[in-house]
């Protein structure tokens, strides 16, 4: 069913300057695949982009598309089309000039036009909004609009630049899910940048998470989040709890890790890090605050720590704890609201407790800096 | 406080008062004398409305003809300017950082430059090639119009480079990297995205480019050849003394700039006003309402404006015939210089008298002069310059000054008025006699 057509990245190198943006990228993007890039702003996401729509050509290595070198192939002659992060509708043009400006470059007549037009208006569900300028439209409409505008070149593989970052949080989900469809509807590859986890994990199949020009992980979204590669992966995509230590045993998946300041803890060693890590090696340890959890049993546990509660906070769907374990350790614990009114613990001592397989213990590296 | 308050807002008006007054002033006496018939340009003793000036415009070739090179100059210097100054544009915003600063000083180093180093250097520059090619002196590279547009336009290039400059910064490029990703070549990207976006400011380049070509003399004054422009023509004819046509034709530029300039504003401020508001123009405007068809539609509004004024001012001037009340003045004056040939004569009458009298004590003769002499006063502010010389009434005068003792006198009157007039000199220096 897909008419996607794979995208590979090999040993891709882009420097500007003295300035490394991309370190020996290597990505395999299935056809069809709905794959996104991940990482803080600045870590060469979007170079990557314009390295594969044609903007820029990589001082090393190969872009292939549909297997392809792209090598001094110009962005016009590609078979990708980019939405960008402003998106960049053409100010001067009516709605349907703008989305069939790619039809007008290969000199399609107007009516064909005005009619191709109006096919991609019903899709993205602004019928008759055809003869408006971009300005005299909302953000998730012009946003729709840029979709068509791409669409409507027919490309193999669309590049899409942070398109939602500047829309509301509900219109932000909302296109979300209109995004995931309208790729399941036409089949293409979709490249998707983004510093929003959400938006990765949500939409992906599979995500490629950056950090400084270096791509740390890639993987579904499942494995991003429950098996990180990497420190900077673990404290990046959600929150985590990092407890520093040295290793004192291992059994199989499992190594017992002796914290600086919280005890001995059991944790899981993440797949990258099998046979990586050594008794006596230093490594670090995560937990997710939603991992944690009020224990009934409070005596000593090698998944069990204690802590006071310094103040809590309301959010919604759960309630975030802020406790202080021993040498002043801060620690964040997710509670879901189950509907009944919380006791607030403030200035309690609490036993935590956690599923010793949900943390997650790595070699010792860069975090993601709050 | 109050009176503090009167003070500071007193002297703001007369403050601009001054200020306007020094701005506008010349315009405005330059246009009265437009319509005053003395043939020397005078607003002071207001004669009769008059719009023979016009018609002496319209009949005067060397004018017309210096207004067609202009035109010709400015449309040529418009397209050439307009087009290096974008090239110019743009080529600063691909050059490399490094490279922008000196660019940006050797691009509008012609503005710094004195138009008359220009006008030298684009006729020794274009002798030169001439030259080298071996072409006759006859050649297109000798041809005033071209040497003048090419003249001109080294520096107003420049200043069509600064408004596309200023354009361009708000161009976002991603737009055309929009197009290129689309599927578009470079140059359709540049003539469907770019150029559309520049037109506002091709609009003002073009504009300013013309204005500046036409009002252009130290540059074209080197390289006009055998076609002289407007400015040329003017300098070369107030050299031979000016008559009022020169203020009609001026009259005439100062309304097509003003109304210009008014309908620009009032068409920018409504279009302004109406997207501010998001509102249909009238709405904005409300009051008055213009009937439908002109409604946003102010070149219907210029036109409609224009005929009538045009009409009116024909039916005026045909109506109107300033011819008696220019025999009217002719003859006040005549009965002016009548009196005052006559104080004249009584003048030279008592002094002969006195000298008769006196004998050769001259110092004394002198002082009697002055109550003889008063009689004249009221004619001298009357005398401009060129004093009246172009008065009919002054023939008269010279027939009876010649008998006396200074016929050699009269030819000095000219352009210097009556400083050398025997009568003047009598006045002044009774010593002569």
């Amino acid at each position: 069913m897909s008419k996607g057509v794979d995208v590979n990245l090999e040993n891709v190198w882009i420097k500007f300057g003295d300035f490394v943006a991309v370190r020996d990228a290597n990505v395999d993007i299935k056809g069809g695949e709905f794959f996104s890039f991940l990482g803080p702003s600045g870590c060469g996401k979007t170079t990557i982009l314009r390295a594969v729509s044609g903007f820029l050509e990589p001082s090393d290595g190969t872009v292939r598309i549909g297997g392809k070198d792209m090598a001094g192939i110009g962005p016009n002659k590609r078979p990708t089309a980019l939405i960008f992060q402003n998106l960049a509708l053409f100010p001067l043009m009516k709605v349907w000039e703008n989305i069939t400006f790619s039809l007008e470059v290969k000199g399609v007549s107007k009516a064909d036009r005005r009619k191709r037009a109006d096919e991609l208006l019903d899709m993205i569900a602004l019928p008759d909004q055809g003869d408006k300028l971009p300005s005299e439209l909302s953000g998730g409409q012009k946003q729709r609009v840029a979709i068509a505008r791409a669409l409507c070149a027919e490309p193999d593989v669309l590049l899409l630049d942070e398109p939602l970052s500047a829309l509301d949080l509900k219109l932000r989900q909302h296109m979300r899910t209109e995004l995931r469809e309208i790729q399941q509807r036409v089949g293409i590859t979709f490249i998707y940048i983004t510093h929003d986890q959400g938006e990765a994990l949500t939409m992906s199949d599979n995500v490629a998470v950056m950090r400084a020009g270096v791509v740390d992980q890639i993987a579904n979204g499942h494995s991003i989040y429950n098996d990180p590669a990497t420190p900077f992966v673990a404290s990046f995509v959600g929150e985590n709890n990092v407890f520093r230590g040295k290793i004192k045993s291992i059994e199989g998946e499992m190594a017992l890790i002796n914290t600086n300041r919280s005890g001995e803890l059991l944790a899981r060693i993440a797949t990258a890090a099998r046979g990586k890590l050594k008794v006596g090696d230093p490594a670090m340890m995560f937990i997710r605050p939603e991992a944690c959890n009020i224990a009934a049993d409070t005596a000593p546990a090698p998944n069990r720590l204690t802590a006071m509660v310094k103040h809590e906070e309301f959010e919604g769907q759960i309630y975030n704890v802020f406790l202080e374990g021993a040498e002043g350790k801060e620690i964040k614990m997710s509670l879901v609201n189950i509907g009944q009114h919380r006791q607030s613990a403030e200035g309690d001592n609490l036993t935590l407790e956690y599923v010793p397989d949900q943390a997650v213990v790595l070699p010792v590296g860069e975090l993601a800096s709050e | 406080m109050k009176a503090e308050n009167f003070l500071l807002k007193f002297i703001l008006i007369a403050y601009l008062v001054v200020f306007f007054g020094y701005l506008l002033g010349p315009l405005i006496v330059m246009s009265i004398t437009a319509f005053n018939s003395p043939a020397f340009p005078k607003m002071a003793p207001w004669e009769c409305l008059t719009f023979e000036w016009f018609d002496v415009l319209a009949r005067d070739q060397r004018i017309l003809s210096g207004i067609q090179n202009s035109v010709i100059v400015g449309i040529g210097t418009v397209f050439l300017s307009v087009i290096m100054g974008l090239a110019g544009a743009l080529v600063l915003t691909q050059i490399w950082p490094k490279l922008r600063a000196t660019y940006y000083t050797i691009v509008i180093a012609p503005i710094l430059i004195p138009g008359v180093v220009l006008g030298i250097s684009t006729l020794v520059f274009w002798d030169r090639i001439n030259i080298m090619l071996g072409f006759s002196s006859g050649s297109f590279l000798h041809n005033g119009i071209f040497l003048t547009i090419l003249g001109q336009s080294t520096f107003i290039a420049s200043y069509c480079m600064l408004v596309f400059i200023a354009r361009l910064q708000r161009f976002d490029t991603g737009l055309t990297e929009a197009a290129l990703d689309l599927g578009a070549t470079n140059v359709q990207a540049f003539r469907k995205i770019l150029l559309p976006f520049m037109k506002p400011a091709i609009g003002s380049a073009a504009v300013l480019a013309f204005l500046a070509s036409f009002e252009n003399y130290n540059t074209t004054t080197f390289t006009f050849g055998k076609f002289p422009t407007l400015t040329i023509e003017l300098a070369q004819k107030v050299r031979y003394g000016i008559n009022p046509s020169i203020s009609s034709l001026a009259f005439i530029i100062i309304v097509l700039t003003v109304v210009g300039a008014l309908v620009h504003e009032i068409y920018r401020r409504r279009q302004q006003l109406a997207l501010a508001n998001g509102a249909p123009v009238a709405a904005v405007t409300g009051g008055f309402q213009l009937p439908k068809f002109f409604r946003g539609n102010p070149a219907a509004v210029i036109l409609v404006l224009m005929a009538l004024g045009g009409f009116s001012t024909i039916w005026f001037a045909q109506v109107y015939n300033p011819t008696e009340c220019k025999v009217d003045v002719r003859e006040q004056k005549r009965l002016i210089q009548g009196e005052r040939i006559k104080a004249i004569r009584q003048k030279q009458l008592e002094q002969q008298q006195q000298k008769l009298l006196k004998g050769p004590d001259v110092f004394g003769g002198s002082k009697t002069q002055p109550p003889a002499a008063a009689g004249d006063v009221p004619q001298s502010p009357g005398k401009g310059a060129f004093g009246n010389v172009f008065d009919p009434g002054n023939l008269d005068k010279t027939a009876p000054q010649a008998t006396p003792e200074k016929p050699v006198q009269s030819p000095g009157k000219g352009a210097f008025g009556n400083v050398f007039d025997p009568k003047n000199l009598d006045k002044a220096s009774p010593q002569g006699n």
